[in-house]
């Protein structure tokens, strides 16, 4: 009965087929999650009938259900003192977390910290005429210069360990973020201004209460294109200058010519990837909640 | 007698473009507004009185001349002097509520109050139900109406609006209009405002000041002696506009002339 309370009541008409009934929002989120599998399958497919059909060598490009199959094998791997030409003592699921957990971490933590210093010295050279005449050109040298050139130079001032490698998703961003700062702040509608200044704000306060909300959406969008960069980044950091984490493995992976293990581990990188740029865009639709979504950098 | 609300005497501006020749936008310039009193700026585009009202807030400087408010010489922008542009420029990341309470919350007022005063000008401008909706959410009246509301929430003596309704349609500018009508009549703000529209002028003004072409001159002032709500099926209201008309005939036509000399 109360079901019904809200439908008007149709008289003599047949009672419909019990349905389940979706809203569009939940429909058209299954229908990505839909399309998602089909995709990833359509592409496992493929590779699983060139094996089949015997045109791949199993050996250097293991099919999916080949590496996806000894999943506790393959976990043994996984192991902190696991280095080439050790005996895998057995690392399991806890040590795949444990790796998974490192490496994301570098990305967050250079990602974070790229960005708010980015933010912070693009608009001290956007203010300061001196700073920008002392620091401008020197940036502009610097950053085209691919990040994984500075990979050497961070190994050499930091040494081994995890702080080349979250120098070096630092220096992705830095660089893109402090330009795109500066022509962001440039892009404020003048009327923003005069509204801020009529209303007698101060410059610190104009700074913080329109200009970098105005900003905002843009550099995230900035953040969000160079986020995969990051990731390739923190993988060759991690074969070189680390010695843990996903690009650590992989680097193993392929000096003991360990194809299955190479599938596997960029089957996870693959995963983490998807995952950060999806808990990304959560991110920006809270933080950013009066941008429409796929709207990006618009205003 | 009392002070003018806004005096302007003698006021000119040039700019300086670089590597170019300095333009005259605008030349000798006087005349006053007085308290509660309703200017109406009629001019062809490109003669300056866009500018004249960024330099009566404060955001401009005058190349020559002196613009007072109350007595006091414009220095700086200030609350006291409202202006309102062609687009509403609301901040999209506020709400409308916060919108209306940006200017409070520059200057410290509490939120419970600042709160209190954005809702009793929202309902003013006939938009309280309009509280927690994003800008992008309202029509372009609505959006024009809400920046009216942000301004008046500092009280302004004087309200200065640039082009106002030159974004709107038809039907909506006729509303907006008695809109600003109401809110003049209850604020007690005097009012500039810029338009190109004679009817606008016609219709709101109590004085219409009347500019030449560049650089910018006051031609003449003309007091519209109409009672209100003014009917354009009144014989008056036409013979007001066949003059605007004819005065500004000249004007545009000298515009066009500068141009092809150039």
């Amino acid at each position: 009965m109360s079901a019904d309370a809200g439908r008007p009541a149709r008289g003599g008409a047949p009672l419909e087929p019990p349905r389940l009934s979706l809203s569009p929002a939940w429909r058209r989120r299954l229908a990505a999650i839909g399309w998602g599998i089909v995709s990833l399958g359509l592409f496992a497919g493929v590779w699983e009938a060139l094996w089949f059909l015997g045109m791949l060598n199993p050996l250097l490009l293991p099919p999916p259900h080949m590496f996806l199959a000894d999943i506790p094998g393959t976990l043994q791997f996984f192991d902190r003192s696991n280095r080439i030409g050790s005996v895998a003592t057995g690392g399991g699921v806890g040590a795949l977390l444990f790796t998974m957990a490192s490496t994301t971490l570098r990305v967050v933590i250079g990602l974070s910290l790229g960005f708010s210093c980015g933010v912070a010295v693009g608009a001290a050279i956007h203010y300061v005429k001196l700073l920008r005449n002392l620091l401008l050109p020197t940036i502009l040298m610097l950053a085209p210069i691919s990040p994984v050139a500075w990979l050497p130079v961070a190994i050499f001032v930091f040494g081994i360990g995890d702080v080349p490698a979250i120098f070096l998703v630092f220096i992705t961003v830095f660089f893109a973020i402090v330009l795109s700062t500066g022509a962001q702040i440039e892009s404020v509608p003048k009327n923003y201004i005069h509204v801020a200044r009529i209303m007698g704000a101060t410059q610190r306060q104009t700074f913080w209460k329109v200009i970098l909300p105005s900003i905002l959406p843009s550099l995230f969008m900035t953040l969000r294109l160079n986020l995969f960069a990051a990731w390739m980044v923190v993988l060759i950091a991690e074969t070189v200058g680390v010695g843990t984490g996903l690009g650590q493995i992989t680097s193993m992976a392929r000096s003991t010519f360990n194809a299955k293990l190479v599938f596997f581990t960029m089957a996870i990188i693959g995963l983490l990837g998807f995952l950060s740029d999806f808990a990304l865009r959560q991110v920006q639709r809270k933080m950013l909640w009066w941008i429409a979504p796929n709207q990006g950098g618009a205003r | 007698m009392s002070r003018p609300a806004v005096s302007i005497q003698s006021v000119s501006k040039r700019w300086t473009p670089e590597g170019r020749a300095p333009v005259q936008a605008l030349k000798d310039l006087s005349f006053d507004v007085e308290p509660g009193e309703f200017i109406v700026l009629l001019g062809p585009s490109g003669c300056g009185k866009s500018t004249l009202l960024y330099m009566i807030a404060g955001l401009e400087e005058v190349s020559g001349g002196t613009i007072a408010c109350d007595g006091e010489p414009v220095t700086e922008p200030s609350a006291e002097r409202g202006l309102i542009f062609q687009e509403a420029s609301l901040f999209p990341w506020l709400t409308i509520a916060d919108n209306v309470a940006f200017g409070l919350s520059v200057q410290h007022v509490q939120p419970v109050r600042r709160r209190e005063i954005a809702i009793e000008m929202l309902k003013r401008v006939g938009l309280g139900d309009m509280l927690d909706k994003k800008p992008d959410e309202l029509s372009g009246g609505m959006r024009q109406r809400a920046a009216c509301a942000r301004a008046l929430a500092m009280r302004p003596k004087v309200l200065m609006m640039d082009e106002p309704f030159a974004a709107l349609d038809v039907q909506t500018r006729a509303r907006m209009q008695d809109f600003l009508l109401q809110i003049w009549r209850d604020s007690g703000a005097s009012i500039l405002l810029v338009t190109h529209s004679i009817d606008e002028a016609i219709s709101l003004a109590d004085r219409v000041v009347v500019f030449t072409a560049r650089p910018g001159q006051v031609k003449t002032i003309v007091p519209i002696d109409l009672p209100r709500p003014r009917q354009s099926r009144d014989p008056r209201y036409h013979a007001y506009r066949d003059m605007f008309a004819e005065l500004l005939a000249d004007e545009v036509d000298r515009a066009f002339a500068e141009q092809e000399a150039v």
